[in-house]
């Protein structure tokens, strides 16, 4: 099993990278970051013109129908230019939500705009008490005419002072941690009501405290089945963010083997220390590993596999544990400089770490992986 | 654990105890201490030791220490770090003052000890360079005789609080052409010197804690050097001796394992599985402690006895290292998703910070920690001594 990309792919591919590399070096990502914005607008436009915004959808949806394939690539490469750009937000999330659960005027209504660029969106759905579980939902939606009416708080939403419109998960019926009952509602984020506190992310990227009193919103999916909506969605994010981890691993694996043979101690290259040769043969296998399991990741989300679900998690567990390695190493034979701000090193640490939080950790996707394969 | 204490030690550490609770500064009570004082506020404690006599536990009676034996001291260090407070100046009290009283001369002595002990004077470390890291021996900064001068060139990094150092102590190469031990001198630089540059190193944590140290044409008067000229590699190798003595940390991983407990609690409900997860994962921490705990008193009842530890300080800093890591790492998963987020600095800006006011510091120390097992010799470095000087390879 190895993914021989086709043309089309290859060519995504190759494009990807050459924008990254004319305009997302280092540096830039990181007046980036410091932005006021703490994004560019400018890339983001760029993104939309080379169509990594419509890759994924359907054809039928506007597209280019390229499907988690076309994620995978997309993300890789983001992962080894550190894009803080909320691409898996506003595509992975939110447009495969729409277009997976969307009524078709929905989608004709919000997906041309998440392609051309012009609008950003991310998911709500953690919350105080969720920890990592889809199902614990406290903000509450009430019917009210043709619309909803959301009360409540959801915490840690990544891309919310960037987004214009935000998918809510709201409790419309049932008690705190059931799994009926949760509904998903679009929400703009502008709308009366909504109140947001930004903060910095770890990895440089922006997030926000989202509390909602009597907020509008537009029901998405079927009233009472988010949660099945949202582990799907949370399928084809770990895809994504697989991905990602394994271009910020390739990155370090290189990072580190290119420093171990030019930085010197005690005479000699550091990477002629047999303990430090044995080291990064396990960060290669580890590289090798999670590569391989992201393919056949996303290969189970091209073809929609049963069992699909179990995959994920465990490729979030293993790729996770395999990123944490990795970037722990990276760290320790970079010495100092690895603990820097000015290396990129720590920069990956700091990414890697963050996709480790995101949809779950690597212990609670391996116990997750545990009690799917006992089910079965 | 407790060491067995006779009725005398026993009167000691209450007497410590009470002390403690009785005068550690409620203002240097802060989240993160290593991060949030001021130079004046982290001098506070350092002032009260002093007034009590108690700030430098290591040095002989005569130059003001408190003449306390193995016991006592080990004692104190156990009590002031279990109660969480933050440890003097070590670059001055236990690096730099032990260094000058032992190979020091009379008149640096006296200038210079009763200063470091009222924390008049704040000491930084000039040993790495950016071509010297585990490897120190390879210094480069040069010190040429200029009548009763050196002037000194070079480059220093990972200079930990020198935007507050009044002075640097420093390996100099005085002797290019002598191997590279045997070619380094010790030498006391004052801050104020002209030629002398602190650039901050911002660590991935978001904080300033190490500088970058450019030292262009400093004129060094003679008097400062220390001992002999070309012999600063033995004085160096004595001072990280004494570097590595405390770095098994068990007060402090008990202090975070015993946060850490909290945390779980909050914010885990016991039926969820990862609840179990979480205690067997601390519970081995804790056995990781234990045993850590048990090995450094056994160590300590050796030196009590006279029995030199020898490298004993390699293991305490290996696995004293390890297990906080192991501790910040799992305090960052604990938090969940509030492990995304991450406070500015400087923290006195009082941005927001979202989640529970416990894990408003899990991001920082868990990133923060990555440097233990690097700093005062990597891991590695320690695995080698005690390769070579215990296993004999």
């Amino acid at each position: 099993m190895d993914i021989q990309f086709t043309e089309e792919q290859e060519l995504l591919r190759s494009s990807v990278q050459r924008l990254l590399r004319d305009q997302y070096d280092f540096e830039a990502r990181r007046k980036i970051a410091a932005s006021e914005e703490g994004f560019s607008r400018k890339h983001w436009d760029a993104f939309a013109e080379l169509g990594l915004l419509a890759a994924p959808f359907s054809e039928g949806a506007g597209g280019l129908g390229g499907g988690p394939l076309s994620t995978m690539i997309v993300m890789h490469e983001f992962g080894r230019h550190l894009v803080v750009e909320p691409f898996v937000e506003t595509v992975v999330l939110a447009g495969g939500l729409i277009e997976h659960v969307g009524t078709p005027e929905q989608q004709q209504s919000f997906i041309p705009e998440i392609i051309d660029g012009s609008k950003i969106w991310t998911l709500a759905w953690t919350e105080r008490a969720s920890r990592f579980d889809l199902a614990n939902v406290t903000t509450r939606a009430r019917r009210e005419g043709s619309d909803y009416v959301l009360t409540g708080a959801k915490t840690m939403v990544i891309a919310a002072p960037w987004a214009d419109c935000l998918i809510v998960s709201a409790r419309t019926s049932g008690g705190n941690t059931d799994r009926g009952g949760v509904s998903l509602f679009v929400v703009d984020r502008r709308a009366a009501g909504i109140d947001l506190q930004g903060f910095k992310t770890i990895d440089g990227r922006r997030a926000a405290e989202v509390s909602l009193r009597d907020v509008r919103g537009q029901l998405l999916g079927a009233e009472g089945e988010g949660v099945a909506a949202l582990e799907a969605c949370r399928d084809r994010a770990i895809g994504a963010l697989c991905a990602e981890a394994v271009g910020a691993i390739g990155e370090l694996n290189s990072a580190t083997l290119e420093y171990s043979k030019t930085r010197k101690q005690f005479g000699t290259t550091i990477g002629s220390f047999q303990v430090l040769q044995h080291r990064m043969v396990d960060m290669f296998i580890a590289h090798q590993e999670a590569l391989s399991l992201m393919q056949h990741l996303s290969l189970s989300l091209s073809g929609g596999d049963a069992g699909l679900s179990r995959l994920a998690s465990g490729a979030k567990s293993k790729i996770g544990y395999a990123g944490k390695f990795v970037a722990d190493q990276a760290v320790q034979l970079h010495g100092g400089m690895g603990m820097t701000d000015e290396l990129n090193v720590g920069h990956y640490f700091k990414r890697l770490s963050s996709i480790n939080i995101q949809f779950g950790d690597p212990a609670f996707h391996v116990l997750r992986y545990a009690q799917l394969v006992t089910a079965a | 654990m407790e060491l067995k204490l006779s009725p005398e030690d026993a009167a000691f550490r209450d007497e410590v105890r009470t002390f403690i609770a009785e005068n550690y500064p409620p203002e240097m009570r802060v989240p993160n201490p290593e991060t949030d004082l001021t130079k004046e506020q982290s001098l506070l404690w350092h002032r009260i030791l002093h007034k009590k006599g108690w700030i430098a536990p290591l040095w002989p009676k005569e130059y003001g220490g408190p003449g306390w034996s193995v016991t006592q001291r080990f004692i104190f260090e156990q009590e002031t770090s279990r109660a969480g407070t933050l440890p003097p100046l070590a670059f001055s009290v236990t690096m730099v003052g032990p260094v000058i009283y032992t190979f020091g001369n009379e008149a640096q002595k006296k200038k210079f000890l009763p200063r470091i002990l009222s924390g008049e004077d704040w000491w930084c470390q000039g040993y790495s360079e950016p071509g010297s890291g585990s490897d120190l021996a390879t210094v480069r900064t040069k010190a040429v005789r200029d009548g009763d001068h050196y002037v000194v060139n070079g480059h220093k990094t990972w200079t930990t609080l020198a935007q507050h150092a009044d002075w640097i102590f420093c390996l100099v190469r005085t002797d290019t052409n002598a191997k590279p031990q045997s070619g380094i001198s010790f030498l006391l630089i004052d801050m104020k010197s002209p030629g002398v540059t602190v650039r901050p190193i911002i660590t991935i944590d978001g904080s300033h804690e190490v500088n970058d140290v450019f030292l262009e044409n400093v004129r060094v008067p003679v008097e400062n050097l220390v001992g002999e000229e070309n012999k600063g590699w033995t004085y160096a190798k004595f001072l990280l001796g004494n570097e590595r003595t405390s770095m098994a940390g068990i007060g402090r991983s008990t202090r975070y394992i015993n946060k850490l407990k909290q945390i779980v609690r909050a914010e885990i409900p016991a039926d969820d599985p990862a609840h179990l997860e979480f205690l067997r994962d601390i519970a081995r921490i804790e056995l990781d402690v234990l045993a850590l705990e048990a090995t450094e008193l056994r160590v300590v009842a050796q030196m009590a006895r006279g029995i030199d530890p020898g490298p004993a300080a390699s293991l305490f800093k290996i696995r004293g290292t390890e297990i906080f890591q192991d501790i910040t790492e799992l305090t960052h998963r604990a938090i969940g998703n509030y492990g995304l987020a991450i406070r500015e600095h400087p923290v006195s800006a009082n941005r927001f910070m979202p989640g529970p006011d416990y894990g408003h510091t899990a991001s920082e120390k868990y990133l923060n920690a990555r440097k233990l097992s690097i700093y005062g010799g990597s891991n590695e470095i320690q695995r080698n001594i005690i390769a070579k000087a215990v296993l004999g390879l």
